[in-house]
C-alpha cells in the first residue's frame, strides 16, 4: 500500500505531552507551521474531567483510559541478557499515557529543577573523588550543558506551569525558608509555596532536630489563581487529592491540557491530528537528512507528512523506539559497549518510612498536587561520598498525596495481608500514619538498555521495544544508607510503630513505583556516547530533534518532568536557530 | 484500641444497609461460583464488631460486574503470544482473562474440595474454607490449569477494590469501606482552608453514585457540601 503524501510543513512534532505542546507553542508562536501528530484521544478539559467523575480511583487508578493501551503497543522486558523477555501484559510499575496531553495529563505536580551537579556529574565526581570511584560497568557522563546555560529555560518553563515555591538561593545568596541547596535561582518562583500540613509541620520539627532544613516542595498545582506565560488562566488547588494518575477536576494542575493547549489551540499556524500512530522517521538517500514521518491516520491509512524538520517529542520509550524502527542512529550493543540508541536506559530509586500513631489522627484525603516538606542534604553531593562508597542521592519528604481507600492504606509490619486483623488495622491506621519518602537518583549501566525485541510484535506487527534493567550494587548500596538515614527520622517523629518497604533485589514490573523512566537517546557531547548534541539536535541527521526524558544520560533524584519541560523550551530556543541558520547548532 | 473509632455498631438500626438498586443480579457468575465468592470474600473481609463484611456490601456484585466489563477480557491488556511462565519481576503471564481465571479455579477448587471433603467449597465449615484459602494463597493447592496463587492474588485484589471503590460499582454499599476508615469520598471545597489542620476532620462520606443521582448537592465547582460528624475529645461520635 502507498501512503498518501501530503503538503509539506515547516515542523512536524511528534507527541503532545509536555514537550509536543511545548514545543508546537514556542515554534508555531514563531510563525513556523507546525502539526503535532498525536496517538491519542483528544479531551475537553472543560468538560470531560469534571467532578464528580474525576474523583473515581478505581477508574482512573487501576482500569485508566488515559494510560496506554497495552492491547496495541507495549514493552517487553527482563532482568538481564540471558533471559526471555516477555511483554508487560498489564500496566504495573508505571503507567506512560495515552491521550491528547500525554503521560503529563495524569501526573502529580512534582517540578523540581535538578541540581548543577546533575548536569556535570561525571566531570564533578571523577575531580572530587577520582575517576576510580565511578563503578566500572557505569556509563556516568555529563549532559553537554551547565546550570548557566539551562537555568533562562527552568525559569520559562515554570512561568508556563505556573510553579509554586520558595527560593533558596537566589543569585547566589541564600534564602530563609527555602532550599538552600537548590541551584542558583534568577528569580523567585511565579506562585508562593504550598501551606505546610500537620504531617509536614512534625517532619519539619523532627527534621530540623537532626540538623536538616527543611522547606516547602515545589509543586505545578496552582496555590493562587494563575495565569502564565501564555495567557492561559489556571484556578487555586481544593486540595482534594486525586492527582496522580487523574487529570484535574478544576484545571488547577498544570499540564500539556491546561497550561498550553488552550494557547496553542489559538495559534494560525498550529495543527494537531489526534488517534494518529506514528510508524516511522523518513529519511533521504544520504541517510543525513530527515523528510518527514509516515504514520496511521484514524482511519487506518498510512500518510506521510514531509517536513522540513522532525522533532520527536514522545514518552522515553517512544522516542527511542521510533529511532530504531526508523533506522537512525547505531542501535546499542551492549556486549562491545559500541552503539548509542537504547544506551544509559534508566529508571528511579526509591523507599519509604511509614509511622505510625496510636495518640495522632490525620486528614490524609487532604492534600495531592505535591503538598509536601521536603529535605535536599542528602541530594546531590553535598555529603562526602568517599567514606560512603556509593555516588548519587535523594530528596526526602512526607507528602500529603491525598490517600485514596484502595491503594492509599498502610498497615504495620506483621500485620496480615487479609482477613479480621487486617480490617481492624486498616481501620486504626489509614488516617493515623504517616510516610517519609526517599525519591533517590539511579545511574546507567552498561548492561541496562533499550533494543528492539525479536519476537513480539504491537498491533501494527513492528516488533516491541525490549527493556533489559535491574538494579545496580551502587544504588542498592545507596539505598542501605538512605534507608537508614530515613528510619532515624522515622524515630524522631515519636510514633508507636515504624515500617518500611522493601523492594528486593532485583527490579520487578509489577507494583507501581514510578513513571519515571529515561534515557536511550542521550544528550551529550561526544557523539560515540551520545545520540543528540546538547541542544537534542541527532549526531545523524541535522533536522531532526529528539527531546524528552529519552534525553537524560542518568536519572538525577528530583523527578524529570520539570527538566523534560525545561529541555523542551531549551531545545525550541535552539531550533529558532537552526530555522535562521542552519549551520548554527553543534 | 479500637474505641474512638467513628464507625457506628453494625446491626444497629442505622447501621442496615438500605436496599441496593442493583441487587443480586450477576452478568457473568454462574450460581455455583455466587455461592462460592460469597463464602470466600466474606473470610477475606470479614462482618464483625467493626462493620459488614465484603460478602454484604455486594463485593460479589462488584466482581461480577469488572468480569462481564473490559476488565474481564482483559481488554487493555497485551494479549499476544508465545505465552512463557517467566519470573516473579515479569508479570502477570497467564493466557487466560480474568473471567477464565475464575471460571477455571472456581471449578477446580470445587472439584478439589468434594474429592477432599465430599462437598464444595461453599457447603464447608467456615475454619475448614479458611485454611483452603490460606493454602490457596501460598500456592499449596495443586490445580490442574492454573496456579492456586495466581487465583487467589486477583481475587484478593478484586475483593478489596470492591469493598473499597465508589459504591458506583456496586460494592461498598452504603459506604461501608470509607466508614471505615473515616475517608470522606468526593472532596469539599473547604479543603483548601482546612489543609494546615491539626484537627481530624469527620464527614459523612460523599460518593460518585451520591453526585451522579443527586442525592447530594453541589457548588458552583461542582464539590459536595459535607455533612460534619461531631465527635468528642475521645473521638467518638
Amino acid at each position: 500500500m502507498s501512503a498518501t503524501k501530503l503538503k509539506s510543513v515547516d515542523v512536524v512534532v511528534v507527541g503532545s505531552g509536555v514537550v509536543g505542546s511545548i514545543m508546537s507553542m514556542e515554534l508555531a508562536s514563531a510563525g513556523l507551521s507546525v502539526v503535532c501528530l498525536e496517538r491519542g484521544k483528544q479531551f475537553d478539559i472543560d468538560t470531560d474531567f469534571k467532578s464528580p467523575n474525576v474523583y473515581d480511583e478505581l477508574k482512573f487508578d487501576r482500569h485508566s483510559d488515559i494510560f496506554q493501551n497495552l492491547a496495541r503497543d507495549t514493552l517487553t522486558f527482563r532482568n538481564n541478557n540471558a533471559q526471555t523477555a516477555l511483554p508487560m501484559r498489564e500496566m504495573g510499575a508505571f503507567k506512560p499515557g495515552e491521550m491528547v496531553g500525554g503521560t503529563a495529563a495524569h501526573w502529580g505536580g512534582n517540578a523540581r529543577r535538578f541540581l548543577p551537579h546533575d548536569f556535570e556529574m561525571y566531570s564533578r565526581i571523577k575531580e572530587r573523588y577520582g575517576a576510580s570511584f565511578i563503578p566500572e560497568d557505569c556509563n556516568l557522563q555529563d549532559w553537554g550543558v551547565t546550570w548557566d546555560d539551562i537555568e533562562p529555560y527552568y525559569d520559562q518553563f515554570e512561568e508556563i506551569f505556573g510553579v509554586g515555591g520558595k527560593a533558596g538561593n537566589l543569585n547566589g545568596e541564600i534564602q530563609a525558608g527555602g532550599n538552600p541547596h537548590e541551584g542558583p535561582r534568577s528569580r523567585e518562583y511565579p506562585n508562593p509555596p504550598t501551606r505546610r500540613t500537620h504531617e509536614g509541620a512534625l517532619f519539619a520539627d523532627a527534621v530540623t532536630s537532626l540538623g536538616y532544613v527543611p522547606f516547602q516542595g515545589p509543586t505545578a498545582a496552582m496555590t493562587q489563581d494563575y495565569r502564565n506565560l501564555y495567557r492561559v488562566q489556571m484556578l487555586e488547588c481544593v486540595r482534594g487529592g486525586f492527582c496522580s494518575s487523574h487529570v484535574c477536576a478544576q484545571g488547577a494542575k498544570a499540564n500539556p491540557l491546561s497550561a498550553v493547549l488552550p494557547a496553542l489551540a489559538r495559534q494560525p499556524t498550529f495543527e494537531l491530528r489526534p488517534l494518529c500512530n506514528v510508524l516511522r522517521v523518513n529519511v533521504d538517500s544520504t541517510g543525513k537528512k530527515a523528510t518527514g514521518v509516515t504514520y496511521i491516520d484514524p482511519r487506518g491509512n498510512e500518510i506521510e507528512q514531509p517536513a522540513s524538520i522532525v522533532v520527536l517529542g514522545a514518552y522515553c520509550f517512544s522516542n527511542v523506539r521510533l529511532l530504531l524502527l526508523s533506522g537512525i542512529g547505531t542501535p546499542y550493543e551492549p556486549l562491545t559497549g559500541k552503539g548509542v540508541v537504547g544506551r544509559n536506559y534508566s529508571y528511579q530509586q526509591g523507599g519509604s518510612v511509614q509511622v505510625f500513631f496510636d495518640d495522632r489522627e490525620f486528614n490524609p484525603f487532604i492534600g495531592g498536587g505535591q503538598v509536601n516538606t521536603s529535605i535536599d542534604e542528602f541530594n546531590g553531593d553535598l555529603i562526602d561520598r568517599g567514606p560512603l562508597g556509593f555516588i548519587g542521592g535523594a530528596y526526602m519528604n512526607t507528602a500529603t498525596s491525598g490517600a485514596t481507600p484502595i491503594k492509599g492504606k498502610r498497615v504495620p509490619p506483621g500485620t496480615p495481608r487479609w482477613g479480621g486483623e487486617w480490617k481492624k488495622a486498616v481501620a486504626q491506621y489509614y488516617r493515623r500514619n504517616m510516610s517519609i519518602t526517599i525519591h533517590a537518583s539511579c545511574l546507567s549501566y552498561r548492561h541496562n538498555y533499550l533494543d528492539l525485541d525479536p519476537t513480539y510484535k504491537d498491533a501494527y506487527g513492528l516488533p516491541l521495544l525490549r527493556m533489559t534493567f535491574d538494579w545496580n550494587e551502587n544504588d542498592l548500596r545507596m539505598m542501605k544508607y538512605l534507608n537508614e538515614r530515613c528510619i532515624e527520622i522515622g524515630q524522631a517523629l515519636n510514633g508507636s510503630r515504624l515500617g518500611g518497604t522493601n523492594k528486593g533485589m532485583h527490579f520487578g514490573i509489577t507494583g507501581y513505583q514510578s513513571t519515571h523512566n529515561v534515557g536511550g537517546a542521550v544528550m551529550g557531547s561526544d557523539p560515540s556516547t551520545s545520540v543528540v548534541n546538547k541542544y537534542l539536535q541527532s549526531w545523524d541527521v541535522s533536522n531532526l530533534f529528539v527531546v524528552g526524558g529519552s534525553a537524560f544520560p542518568q536519572n538525577p533524584a528530583n523527578g524529570p518532568t520539570a527538566t523534560i519541560g525545561m529541555l523542551a523550551c531549551w531545545a525550541a530556543d535552539a531550533i529558532k536557530d537552526y530555522v535562521r541558520n542552519p549551520d548554527s547548532l553543534a | 484500641m479500637l474505641d474512638h473509632i467513628i464507625t457506628p455498631k453494625w446491626g444497629t438500626e442505622e447501621m442496615t444497609l438500605s436496599d441496593n438498586p442493583i441487587g443480586a443480579s450477576y452478568l457473568y457468575l454462574l450460581e455455583p461460583e455466587v455461592r462460592f465468592l460469597e463464602a470466600a470474600v466474606e473470610h477475606l473481609i470479614p462482618t464483625d464488631e467493626l462493620g459488614p463484611g465484603a460478602r454484604d456490601v455486594g463485593v460479589v456484585v462488584y466482581i461480577d460486574r469488572q468480569l462481564a466489563g473490559s476488565w474481564g477480557v482483559h481488554g487493555r491488556q497485551y494479549r499476544g503470544g508465545p505465552w512463557l511462565e517467566g519470573t516473579p519481576q515479569q508479570g502477570y503471564q497467564s493466557r487466560f482473562t480474568p473471567q477464565e481465571v475464575y471460571r477455571i479455579a472456581i471449578r477446580e477448587i470445587n472439584q478439589h474440595c468434594r474429592a477432599e471433603f465430599d462437598r464444595p467449597f461453599a457447603q464447608l465449615a467456615g475454619d475448614r474454607q479458611l485454611r483452603l484459602l490460606e493454602q490457596l494463597e501460598k500456592d499449596e493447592i495443586a490445580l490442574p490449569s492454573l496456579p492456586s496463587k495466581l487465583f487467589f492474588d486477583l481475587l484478593w485484589r478484586n475483593t478489596e477494590e470492591g469493598y473499597f471503590a465508589d459504591p458506583l460499582y456496586g460494592g461498598n454499599r452504603d459506604k461501608v469501606g470509607w466508614k471505615l476508615l473515616g475517608f470522606p469520598g468526593v472532596p469539599s471545597g473547604q479543603y483548601r482552608e482546612l489543609v494546615t489542620s491539626s484537627e481530624p476532620y469527620h464527614a459523612e462520606p460523599v460518593s460518585v453514585l451520591d453526585v451522579q443521582t443527586g442525592k447530594v448537592p453541589v457548588d458552583a465547582e461542582g464539590l459536595p457540601k459535607h455533612v460534619i460528624i461531631k465527635h468528642n475529645s475521645n473521638g467518638e461520635s
